[in-house]
């Protein structure tokens, strides 16, 4: 291990650290907003929309990233769809994401006992008032867990990016191991900056996880 | 409007090249999960030992598994120990080696989830019975919770055939790399091939991935 290369590295990962966590995160909040539309559709029995929604879900579960970014950013541009490559990473997080929230989002409302609804309709609470007051802030609680989960697995993901030429952690140490051939400490700076990334999010998440708990009402 | 490249997979040999790349990966993530799954019953019994040191160690072993990235592990496993150790590992062999490693925790942590959710009271009515430990999980405690296992395992199978496509990174050839040389060869007179073969792909990861998780949902519900 050779600690001169290693801080004459440093700099390349770090801009590729903040790279990989800037399109990580921008997938993960896509992915949020993607699965909790679904899921509410999904939840609501919208006629029509739910199928399509359901397709979308099986066929994003059902594939893997590597082969969606290859579709979307070599397979696309034939047919006039051109995306750039920060684009085409953030989209395609956000869509592979999307279908695992949703999943994750509908059971966590589908958790919620009807008779909870059914006594805040009784209560003379409007559709709108059952959902947000009550449907919402329990169904939210059972389903943190699955949504951290997903961002650990999201974040990870990432990792292909350097597929579609996203200068991202992997990138960069392919790239510079192809051109000094430093193996050892090229890969050790991998895993200690992939730690840097993920591991205050499982901390938090176990964290979180804990306080909910906590919270939980009953039982 | 030119052609979007489904004629070029008809041409010679090139749509059983892509199976035959399909078939590899399947191959290598089909011994990757039977390894994962015989030794994910080990450390998922491991797992609830009452030995802390034990636990732990398992733990942190879980907690590798999830954090690093599987294209780190290849990447570790492939260009890293080879050159620390200076032996000659086959592509190939890396890719089982990291996805075992990988399926075996995720799959010990799904036993440890099983175990921990059968009732004490199933482990100490076989110990007043006189059973051994080796007898109480393999004649009590196992048959119990294969039922729940059963359908998480077959989960971990589509898992893992997604994950393969990743060993194009280590130059396996694979489904997606045959889709690249099919492309490239094709590039002077079917420049927008890249779009019916890449869909292609798409449609053949899906085609055999969904009925695997398919028949995991449907298990889960009627044994539930």
């Amino acid at each position: 291990m050779n600690f001169e290369v290693i801080i004459a590295y440093l700099p390349r990962y770090w801009q590729a650290l903040l790279l990989t966590i800037r399109v990580g995160w921008q997938g993960v909040f896509l992915s949020l907003l993607i699965g909790a539309f679904c899921a509410i559709i999904i939840y609501l029995k919208v006629p029509i929309l739910r199928r399509v929604i359901r397709c979308y879900i099986e066929l994003f579960r059902n594939t893997p990233l590597l082969v969606q970014l290859f579709f979307m950013y070599f397979a696309l541009p034939k047919i006039g769809v051109k995306f750039s490559p920060d684009f085409c990473g953030t989209l395609g997080l956000g869509l592979l994401g999307g279908a695992y929230m949703a999943e994750t989002l509908r059971s966590g409302l589908e958790n919620v006992p009807p008779v909870q609804s059914e006594s805040a309709q009784s209560l003379g609470m409007t559709p709108l008032q059952v959902f947000g007051h009550v449907i919402l802030p329990q169904a939210i609680n059972t389903s943190v867990p699955g949504v951290l989960a997903n961002v650990i697995f999201l974040l990870k993901e990432t990792s292909v990016f350097s597929t579609i030429s996203l200068m991202d952690l992997m990138f960069t140490a392919k790239d510079l191991i192809a051109m000094y051939a430093r193996t050892i400490e090229c890969l050790a700076m991998l895993v200690v900056f992939y730690l840097l990334m993920l591991l205050p999010v499982s901390i938090l998440g176990s964290l979180l996880e804990r306080r909910l708990r906590y919270a939980e009402f009953g039982d | 409007m030119q052609s979007l490249g489904i004629d070029v997979l008809f041409k010679g040999s090139n749509f059983m090249r892509l199976l035959e790349g399909l078939r590899t990966a399947v191959r290598i993530s089909m011994i990757s999960v039977t390894i994962s799954i015989l030794s994910g019953l080990a450390v998922g019994v491991l797992m609830t030992s009452k030995n802390r040191v034990l636990r732990l160690v398992f733990r942190v072993y879980l907690e590798i598994v999830r954090i690093m990235p599987q294209m780190v592990l290849l990447f570790i496993v492939y260009f890293g120990t080879t050159r620390v150790f200076g032996w000659n590992l086959g592509a190939e062999l890396s890719a089982i080696i990291v996805f075992s490693f990988w399926g075996a925790a995720e799959m010990g942590d799904l036993v440890r989830g099983a175990l921990v959710s059968i009732p004490r009271i199933q482990y100490e009515s076989s110990f007043a019975l006189g059973m051994t430990r080796a007898q109480t999980y393999l004649h009590v405690i196992l048959p119990q919770s294969v039922r729940r296992l059963i359908p998480l395992s077959i989960n971990l199978v589509t898992r893992m055939i997604k994950t393969t496509s990743l060993v194009i990174m280590i130059g396996i050839v694979e489904v997606l790399k045959v889709a690249q040389q099919i492309i490239e060869a094709n590039r002077r007179n079917s420049p927008n091939a890249a779009f019916g073969v890449f869909a292609v792909v798409f449609l053949l990861y899906f085609l055999i991935c969904w009925p695997i998780s398919r028949l995991s949902t449907y298990l889960e519900k009627r044994w539930s």
